[in-house]
Parts: structure tokens; sequence; C-alpha cells
């Protein structure tokens, strides 16, 4: 069996009729996603293009530092992506990124440390792509979140606050709920993984014609790492976004402020 | 009635801006020790008011003293124990009522005797162990009210304690501050649209002008 596969681009470009479908249904639904699913598409096909060609480049040089570059850069594209669904949240850039760095540079060293992947462009590119990428998802779920609910329980913050509570303590259960929101995704597919979907690894792996049993493997491991990732961002990103919304006397902040 | 009760608050051109307007401007006033009811046409400022009495919101312009002491230099977490605010909406943390009187007198470092705290709302002692998901809003604002006495503080704020009650609950929330009026323990500053009211619960009646 073969361990690596070509894809022809006609391949890819036959894969389009999907999306024009995806395209129809939506105008024919008046969803009204028509422009949103043509720029997806447009915007998938050249920026992993670059990444493909960066990967490359990564890969022919096989030096660390262009892996920390490129990881900085995902770190960096994530936290602006991600701030866009926490627009309630102000000030979310700050947060967003410390928790995506801290988010990718804790699982990476974690799995690095533990021995499970070599410290290789091989490894650390697509697993650190995968990292930050569900990172940035956790975090901005979790944000969004926070955003909507400390608009809700305003009044219940604020009674709290006139207690005497401190901003952390008036804030907890709305925290508590934004870094769940933010975790469990992952916590249900993971749950479900293998009975209602393939995840994306092993259909690569399986694909590329690997074991099952080794597909499997990497795709636990890679799933766990996950976890651990998606966690770390959605906390940190959590509690350091909501001292946003209090002044340092612990009053809340006016919204839209 | 006290005569020559000590001077509480003293507000000395007090102006709060919020989105570019002047809610409260170059507004003075004197509120003494024991019972206050603070009346003006909505719009005049009278919840602001309240929420820069303990520091929930600082002002733009001017200066507020508590107890002769200038407001800032209070640490607010402190002020706010002391000067406790009940707010026009109930809004209590989830749990039962004794859990939510609990966590205030944690707060405080007071102890909890939770029958005569509950009492002195007017709530019976079986309502502590009531979740306050299943109380009716003129219970959770006794609650409320329970509540902010759990933490024993000197001054209550009330911001239209009774606005979202029928009158049989709005009775019972006055039967309550009647009762603390009374007793003397807790100076009460007291936000009403109704003159009626602020004359039933205030020894002096300061009016907000619109």
């Amino acid at each position: 069996m073969s361990t690596s596969i070509h894809v022809e681009l006609w391949q890819v470009a036959a894969s389009l009729v999907l999306v024009a479908l995806a395209a129809a249904i939506s105008f024919w639904q008046r969803a009204d996603l028509e422009r949103d699913i043509l720029v997806a598409t447009g915007r998938s096909i050249v920026q992993l293009t670059l990444v493909g060609y960066a990967i490359k480049l990564i890969f022919d040089a096989d030096t660390i530092w262009l892996v920390l570059l490129l990881l900085a850069a995902m770190v960096l594209f994530g936290a602006i992506t991600a701030r866009h669904r926490a627009a309630k949240v102000p000030g979310s850039f700050g947060p967003l990124l410390i928790a995506l760095a801290l988010a990718g540079a804790g699982t990476l060293g974690l799995v690095v440390a533990l021995g499970i992947f070599d410290p290789t462009p091989r490894y650390l590119v697509p697993v650190g792509g995968m990292v930050i990428g569900n990172a940035m998802t956790a975090s901005a779920v979790a944000l969004n979140r926070l955003g909507d609910e400390m608009a809700d329980a305003r009044a219940r913050i604020e009674a709290t606050l006139a207690l005497g509570a401190t901003a952390r303590e008036a804030a907890a259960p709305t925290v508590r709920r934004s870094l769940r929101s933010g975790m469990i995704a992952l916590v249900d597919s993971t749950k479900t993984t293998g009975l209602i979907f393939f995840p994306g690894t092993m259909v690569g792996m399986l694909l590329a014609g690997a074991s099952p049993t080794d597909a499997v493997r990497l795709q636990l491991i890679l799933l766990y790492t996950l976890l651990g990732s998606v966690s770390i961002s959605a906390l940190t990103a959590t509690l350091l976004a909501y001292r946003h919304f209090f002044t340092p006397a612990a009053q809340l902040r006016e919204a839209g402020a | 009635m006290r005569e020559h009760a000590a001077v509480l608050f003293e507000l000395r051109e007090v102006g709060v801006d919020r989105g570019g307007r002047a809610v409260l401007d170059s507004f003075s006033a004197s509120v003494p020790e024991g019972s206050t009811a603070v009346v003006g046409p909505s719009g005049a400022g009278k919840s602001t008011l309240l929420r820069l009495l303990n520091r929930l919101a600082d002002p733009d312009r001017g200066e507020i003293a508590f107890r002769g002491r200038p407001l800032k230099t209070y640490e607010p977490l402190a002020l706010r124990r002391q000067v406790a605010l009940v707010p026009q909406l109930p809004a209590l943390l989830d749990g039962s009522v004794e859990s939510n009187l609990r966590y205030a007198a944690g707060l405080a470092g007071e102890e909890l005797d939770v029958e005569a705290t509950l009492a002195r709302a007017g709530l019976d002692p079986s309502f502590a162990e009531r979740d306050v998901g299943r109380l009716s809003v003129g219970e959770q604002q006794r609650a409320m009210l329970a509540r902010a006495l759990a933490q024993r503080p000197a001054v209550l704020l009330l911001d239209e304690p009774t606005s979202a009650l029928d009158h049989a609950a709005r009775d019972r929330i006055e039967a309550a501050l009647a009762e603390l009026r009374r007793e003397q323990e807790v100076s009460i500053v007291l936000v009403s649209h109704d003159p009626e009211q602020a004359r039933r619960l205030g020894d002096q009646v300061l009016e907000m002008p619109a």
C-alpha cells in the first residue's frame, strides 16, 4: 500500500460542483450566504495554496525557527479573526492573542516534552495548525457568549457588585458559562467521534493509505491534544476578557463604552 | 424622629453624563441620617444618584462626601458593604433565599441569623429554603431587602423598591421599611416616583429637579 497519494487539479476543480450546490441552496432558500460562500471558497483556495507552499518551504528548510514563525503568524491571524466574533467584548484582541499563544505553546510543548511527537516541522506544523485553529474557535465562541451574557446579566452582576463582591466574584457565573460554551463543542464531538462522524485526521490518513490502527491512534492523540488546547484558550480568553467590562473600582462599564 | 440628625451624604455640584447627555447636572443636596425619600420625575437621575452613593458609578463632576469624608477615598467594596443598594428589579443569585443571604453575609464578614434577617424584610422563616426562581416578584424584592440587611449595612439605598409590585406586595415592603425606620439601626435613602409613598416612608423628602 502506498503511503502517499497524488491529487490532480481537475479533481479539486470537480469538487467545486458541491460549492455550487451550496450556493444554489442558499439562493433558493434566501439564506443570503451566496456571497459568503463565494468569499469562503476563494479564500480557502488562496490561503491553503499559500500555506501549502509555505509548508513545503518549511519542510525543505527543516529548521525550527521557520516553524515558530509560521505558528506565530497563525496565532496572530487567529486572534484577528476571533476578534470579530467577540465584537461585544471591549478590547478582546489582547486576551485572544494571549489565549491562542498559550494554547499553542502549552499543548505543543507538552506533546513534545512527553515524547509523543518529535519537534520537527513534519509534526509541529500540522499539529500546531489544528491546535491553534481549534483554540481560535473555542476562544471566539467563549468570548461571543461572554459578550452576550454580560449584557443579559447586567442587572444581576451589578446587584452582586452592590453587595461588595469583587468584579471576579460578580462575573463568576458568567465566566463559567462562557468557558463551558467554548469547550462544549469539542467535548461533545469527542464523545460521538467515530459514531456519527469520522474526524479529519483519521479520514486523511485512511485516504493516504495508512493502516486503520495507526489512523485511530493518531486521531486519539490529536483529539486529546485539542481538548487541552481549547480548555487553555477558552479559560485564558474569558479570564482576561471579563475584566474589560469593569473599571478598577469594580464598576460595570457602560455598554458600548 | 431625630432632631439635628448628622449628615450622611453631602453632594456638591454633582454632574453625571451618559452618552453625551447630562443625567445629573450641578446637583447639590444634603442627606441626613434617618429616612430620606428622593422624589422627582422620571429621567431626573434618581437611580443614578443612588448608584453614585455606593460607588457603582462615579460622578463626572462635583464632590460627594459620606460622613464628612470624600466618597472617592472609600474603598468601593468596603463602602458597598456599609451602604447597601437594593435595585429596582430583583436580581438574586441562583439557589435558595438562604444561600443568597449567606453569600451577602459572607462578603461582609457578618454572622447571619437567617430567621431574624428574613423577619426584618417581612418574610417568614419558611422562605429560607425556597428557591429564588419560584418566588413572586414581590417576594424576590423582599428577599433582596433581606439580602442587603444580612450585611448589617449602615445605610440602605432603595431604588423604587415597589414599582414592579401590586398593592398587596407594595404594602408588605412598606410595612417592612416602616419597621426598619422605627428601629433606627439603619439609615434609608429611598427613591420613589410616588409622592405619597415618599411622605409615608421618609423623615425628609428630597426633590430632584426635572
